[in-house]
């Protein structure tokens, strides 16, 4: 007992002239240039915290963090950053909280939610975003074998994409009838993939279940119960049966493929095309302490979108994700997503050149739009339990989503000729309403509660 | 002369529990060769035969369950494509081509090839580290004199550095197990009443799995770190670790002390002994022996639960180095995992005999705990 107090004692200690010599530091910082050498064509900012560490989850779509410290994007700007893997969505959230992480990739509900009152609450911030599309929904070889029957075919007896969820309900039906409720996994309560595998399935009328405020499930009313499962961990609990089906990002549906375990049956290009996927997360209090920083970390991770997005540079990108501390999965798994074709059943490789979007589509911009639809989604299953007006939404949006920080990050860049002009896009932050869902739905980020009303399946204000 | 010199090596080869060398030294010095071959047959050859037949087992086993996967796929292949496909496919596994490897057990060659692939990888993480330095070496000469933190190394840890903080972990768990459990121990073992009053409490914490007292750990110094950049997840895990593994020191000294021979209490009360020397003089020593078999429960308990804990605190070290490469899923991926556990396997073996020696040294029984 003794011992654990002094340890504990002896952190608090070191703590406590760590953090002093930390603002004795920066007030030195503001009054001298720094005299590193740069032998880029970058503008080197005043860096208020040079060493930092960010999180990601295995995922392809982490690759900017990857590309942007591989590439020496993050050296250019005088950033020396480590990357750690981290196992869950939950733990990445907690640790960027609690300063454990000074950054993160994150699912785009994640910093949305912490504003909103869901889970747990927090103040982050979301300067960039890492990419579009990206994600799939696999369902094992059984339910796979059950649903072709209902699913048209082409000329060529190949299925004809993109397959609506009208194809699985007979196959749900069937596992009802035999008294088995229909289990498939989702990765975080309030990511891309919960929203989307609900959408899919909820504009084939298959009900998949509500949120209220003291029931945080998600399985209320449900037809098909959607539970939380790590990515990485996806195939094997697959494997195992305890889910039926899935909805992740990749390289875990192509892993399912090549590992004949799954059959991935439709992507989130075709629920929603260009939809925003994941973010790069900041806590609030680090962006203002650190305003610099973060403009660099912004200006760092921008050019590796621009450089993912090159043609040519995708065989490159799996190269360096293959490495086991970034995704890790073989080259030939990630190789599949990452340059333009997605696999689905096997041998039926079809193009897809806009499933992994990085800087395309002013991907990296972070959309006030993108986040609203969120917290419509949100709304729509509960998870926002209580009727917001409208002013709420932009208001909301606005106190998470930073283009302010990307703008001048971008505009940097701009003078320092690493991207032209006409990539910053003149917008005041909402895209122009679009019907590319699956279900051809108008959304407009100005008015989002017309856009809760007009379903069929969830909660109307 | 020289016999007692080699006398002296047999001796220190048992004493630190490697004894089965004592034979063949023996041998060499020309020293009573039939009692010496037998022995040899006995301490050598047979764990070398059970070996053999050990490796033996493995691949035969990783070539049973490769092929039925093989099979699996090409038979499914015809079942979906045809003939033509199924045909493809088995030309696709023979050819070795990673998109359609069966995963499944690796083979003993496989680990092998991996072993050597982790040690290559440490060797350029090593250049790595060294060229960050030098490259960094200006900058943090500034930043030291500024009064600024340096900057550190960027890049991952290799399989040795996880190797290390892995032993790491175990030593502060371990330290923190003995400073707490070995006190109370001799504190409760003293009082009959106050080993009744706390039996409960020892007998349900013992049994709880390291998981939880990782979550308890992690409530509590979450807390107590609160509003700092460091990372708490070192001083997570060793916590946890002392607190999952020292029940069997509690448990044991405890006992020890409890049972302490009557007569040596007699003497004690006798020489007037104080409070303080029958403890330290009397009690201790003959109880030490137990306190050491707990001690070395301890560890191996230390050594197993790391592996569990490490991996939810996302401390570095084997136990995420295993779930990562878990979570890769790449081609070679389950031979990495299975390297890791014949190192996690020998680094207990050998923890648990440098225990042993300790133990031989301290205690009066030579013969105790063997």
């Amino acid at each position: 007992m003794k011992f654990k107090l002094l340890t504990i004692c002896l952190i608090a200690l070191n703590l406590s002239f760590y953090s002093c010599g930390e603002k004795e530091a920066k007030k030195i910082a503001e009054t001298k240039p720094s005299g590193s050498e740069n032998t880029s064509a970058t503008k080197l900012l005043e860096v208020e915290k040079p060493q930092l560490t960010f999180g990601f989850i295995k995922l392809t779509d982490m690759a900017p963090l990857a590309i942007a410290k591989e590439k020496g994007f993050f050296e250019d700007e005088g950033l020396f950053v480590s990357v750690e893997a981290q196992s869950n969505w939950k733990n990445i959230l907690d640790r960027v909280i609690d300063g454990q992480l000074d950054g993160s990739h994150m699912l785009a509900g994640q910093p949305i939610a912490a504003g909103a009152g869901f889970g747990r609450q927090a103040e982050l911030v979301t300067p960039f975003s890492m990419d579009l599309n990206g994600n799939g929904i696999t369902v094992s070889n059984d339910v796979w074998a059950k649903m072709k029957p209902h699913i048209p075919s082409d000329t060529d007896g190949k299925p004809i994409h993109p397959i609506k969820a009208e194809s699985l309900k007979p196959v749900i039906d069937s596992y009802k009838s035999s008294g088995k409720a229909f289990k498939m996994g989702m990765v975080f309560p309030v990511s891309t993939h919960n929203y989307e595998i609900r959408y899919w399935l909820a504009s084939a009328g298959i009900h998949p279940g509500m949120y209220t405020r003291d029931n945080i499930q998600g399985q209320i009313n449900a037809e098909v119960l959607l539970s939380v499962t790590p990515p990485p961990q996806m195939p094997a609990t697959l494997e195992a049966g305890t889910i039926y089906g899935y909805c992740v990002g990749e390289p875990w549906n192509q892993q399912a493929v090549f590992k004949g375990i799954g059959v991935p049956i439709t992507t989130n290009y075709d629920i929603w095309k260009n939809n925003p996927e994941k973010v790069f997360v900041m806590t609030k209090k680090f962006v203002e302490e650190n305003p610099n920083t973060a403009i660099a970390v912004t200006k760092a991770l921008i050019r590796a979108g621009k450089w993912l997005d090159t043609p040519g540079n995708r065989e490159e990108a799996v190269k360096i994700l293959s490495m086991p501390q970034y995704v890790g999965a073989d080259e030939v798994v990630l190789a599949n997503s990452m340059t333009g074709t997605f696999e689905f059943e096997k041998g039926d490789k079809r193009s897809m050149p806009d499933f992994n979007v990085f800087y395309r589509y002013n991907a990296t911009y972070p959309f006030y739009s993108d986040g609203v639809w969120f917290l419509t989604q949100m709304r729509r299953w509960g998870q926002i339990p209580e009727s917001k007006p409208t002013d709420w939404y932009d208001s909301k949006i606005k106190e998470i989503y930073r283009p302010d920080i990307w703008k001048k990050a971008a505009s940097i860049l701009v003078e320092e000729g690493h991207i032209p002009m006409t990539d910053i896009p003149e917008t005041d932050g909402y895209k122009p309403e679009t019907t590319d869902f699956i279900d051809g739905k108008n959304f407009d980020g100005k008015k989002p509660i017309a856009y809760i009303n007009s379903f069929k399946i969830g909660n109307k204000d | 002369m020289n016999n007692s010199l080699s006398q002296k090596t047999t001796g220190m080869f048992r004493f630190i529990g490697l004894g089965f060398l004592e034979a063949p030294i023996n041998l060499i010095q020309g020293k009573e060769t039939k009692k010496n071959l037998s022995l040899i047959l006995k301490k050598i050859v047979a764990p070398l035969v059970s070996f053999i037949f050990f490796i033996g087992v493995w691949q035969t086993g990783s070539q049973y369950l490769y092929n039925k996967e093989a099979d699996y796929r090409i038979e499914k292949a015809r079942q979906e494509q045809g003939d033509e496909a199924a045909l493809l496919m088995k030309n696709c596994i023979q050819s070795g081509d990673v998109s359609c490897q069966p995963n499944t057990l690796p083979s003993p060659a496989q680990v092998k090839v991996s072993f050597f692939k982790l040690l290559e990888d440490h060797r350029l993480i090593s250049q790595d580290k060294k060229a960050f330095k030098e490259k960094t070496a200006a900058l943090n000469a500034q930043r030291k004199s500024e009064g600024k933190s340096i900057i550190t190394y960027t890049g991952r840890p290799s399989f040795v550095d996880q190797i290390i903080t892995s032993i790491k972990t175990v030593f502060a768990g371990f330290l923190l197990a003995i400073f707490i459990a070995v006190p109370i121990g001799i504190i409760i073992g003293l009082s009959e009443t106050l080993r009744d009053s706390f039996n409960w409490l020892i007998q349900i914490f013992k049994p709880v799995s390291p998981v939880v007292w990782l979550l308890l750990v992690f409530m509590i110094v979450k807390t107590l770190t609160k509003d700092s950049d460091s990372d708490s997840s070192f001083i997570i895990s060793f916590i946890s670790v002392g607190l999952c593994s020292m029940w069997a020191t509690l448990v044991n000294t405890t006992m020890g002390v409890s049972t302490v021979d009557q007569d040596f209490i007699n003497v004690a009360k006798v020489l007037r002994l104080g409070s303080f020397q029958k403890i330290f003089k009397v009690i201790l020593p003959s109880s030490l022996p137990l306190i050491f078999t707990g001690l070395r429960i301890t560890l191996s308990v230390a050594w197993m639960v790391l592996i569990a804990i490490e991996l939810l605190a996302q401390s570095p070290g084997l136990g995420s180095f295993v779930w990562e490469e878990f979570q890769n899923g790449a081609n070679d991926s389950n031979s990495k995992i299975i390297v890791a556990m014949f190192i996690i396997g020998i680094i207990g073996f050998l923890l648990d005999r440098i225990m042993l020696a300790v133990q031989n040294v301290v205690s009066f029984n030579k013969n105790a705990g063997n």
